[in-house]
């Protein structure tokens, strides 16, 4: 055993501050896959034909290939495409925003279909119009199915972040590289940035589980 | 009040209502009844748009309707309905069931909404439940919340399709019950119901459906002493 931690002692700073970085960008994803995916799924459930099937070609797409790839062509490709030089920040967000919409969207549109479609009625046979019913009849109740996933959705979105490294983004992850090779030993930095993402993702997991137990309560 | 003529339905090829012709007048109580499968919660159904006719007209005060052009939600606020399994908004109070529509549809000032919700949750016998959630109430009780919430929008006729269906046996009569107190207040009345002592006891007229059509509408006495068709012999035969 070959193991020594003192010698991180002075990058300790350098990757802590990694945790803000990985952190700032993921909850700008979020809020911008959020937004993003709530619109696509109310296309979803509505009737309009053509943007139903834009908006499931869309979720299908950013489903079904891997999330590294989608990194990959929107750092490289778009310079290459339209010279613009984009930011790994700005790759980043939009990668991970574009990405988490289409999984946000399923989400919330199955959330919103689980709801009893006898609500629905009941509503409508009260003379209520669409956006009361939706804002305050429908969301409301597909809110208890939808949050829990949401929150699993953020979790997933926390943990992949960690593939931001390959553009050189200086995340958390990136920043345990930088200090294996200046340090030359890999186990110490990669233990350490490990465990704080176990932290992360736990404080996630915990606020979860409680936000899960606000949401039976009402039952 | 009502008046439906030459009602068609179907659901692909399979045609649910067939020129179906009726009509309902104000403060009439009608119950329809007829074997499941008969069309008779689709027919109900056809009178406040839930279930969108294929061909036909409905007309509800002399307004058509099945005219696209017409504000549906403008004449579903004068028809109530109660459905069988309830459908009350769960995350809401009792109290919230019954004022939100008032509220929101009619533009009703909240201190007005409340105090009438009180007036109709006594008039169920529920005056207690005002701030329970839905969840904590008995089946029998939700069906009265129910009927109290379509009534609290002030509608000139309800709707009850199969009111007492999803019940235990011993939570039939207490929804009955309100029913009947509001047939004897002049309120205008369509029931499609199994409940055969209601309809024979309650009915100003009875509709007798099967497959899709109106086989027999008379008066209560007629149709279950005397029914004229054979189809509606042998559904007597079986649920008498």
């Amino acid at each position: 055993m070959n193991l020594d931690f003192s010698q991180i002692v002075p990058y300790i700073p350098f990757m802590l501050e990694g945790v803000w970085v990985t952190l700032q960008f993921v909850i700008i994803s979020i809020i911008f896959g959020f937004i993003l995916g709530s619109l696509i799924a109310l296309v979803k459930i509505s009737d309009i034909k053509g943007f139903k099937f834009i908006a499931d070609a869309y979720t299908s797409v950013f489903r079904g290939t891997p999330l590294i790839l989608q990194l990959l062509l929107i750092y490289y490709a778009i310079p290459q495409l339209t010279g613009y030089d984009i930011s790994p920040f700005l790759s980043a967000i939009l990668t991970f925003g574009l990405n988490s919409s289409a999984y946000v969207s399923e989400i919330i549109r199955a959330g919103i279909q689980a709801v009893d479609k006898g609500q629905r009625e009941a509503a409508e046979a009260l003379g209520i119009p669409y956006r009361p019913m939706m804002l305050k009849i429908i969301l409301p109740q597909a809110m208890k199915n939808i949050l829990p996933a949401l929150m699993n959705e953020f979790i997933t979105l926390t943990k992949e972040s960690a593939i931001v490294s390959v553009i050189s983004y200086l995340d958390l992850m990136r920043r345990a590289q930088v200090v294996a090779s200046d340090i030359y030993r890999n186990f110490e930095p990669l233990l350490f940035v490990g465990v704080l993402y176990y932290i992360m993702v736990m404080i996630l997991t915990i606020a979860g589980k409680y936000v899960e137990k606000r949401m039976r309560a009402s039952d | 009040m009502i008046k439906v003529e030459q009602l068609h339905k179907s659901f692909g090829e399979n045609e649910v209502l067939s020129d179906l012709n009726t009509s309902i007048e104000r403060g009439e109580v009608v119950t329809i009844i007829g074997p499941s499968g008969s069309g008779k919660s689709t027919f109900l159904r056809c009178l406040n748009l839930l279930e969108k006719p294929t061909s036909g007209h409905v007309f509800v005060n002399d307004t058509d309707i099945t005219n696209p052009k017409v504000d549906i939600l403008k004449v579903r606020e004068q028809i109530g309905m109660v459905f069988q399994h309830f459908h009350l908004f769960p995350h809401m109070t009792v109290l919230d069931n019954l004022t939100y529509a008032p509220m929101t549809v009619k533009g009703m000032k909240k201190d007005e909404a409340v105090r009438k919700a009180k007036d109709l949750l006594e008039r169920v016998g529920l005056s207690d439940k005002t701030n329970a959630y839905p969840n904590s109430l008995s089946g029998g009780q939700k069906q009265r919340v129910a009927i109290a919430r379509a009534l609290a929008m002030e509608p000139e006729l309800m709707l009850f399709d199969e009111p007492t269906s999803a019940l235990d046996p011993e939570m039939v009569k207490e929804v009955l019950d309100v029913i009947k107190d509001l047939a004897h207040s002049g309120m205008t009345l369509a029931v499609v119901t199994h409940e055969m002592g209601f309809a024979k006891e309650v009915a100003d007229r009875v509709v007798f459906m099967d497959q899709g059509k109106i086989v027999e509408e008379t008066q209560p006495k007629t149709f279950f002493d005397q029914p004229k068709t054979e189809r509606a012999q042998n559904f007597l035969d079986k649920v008498l």
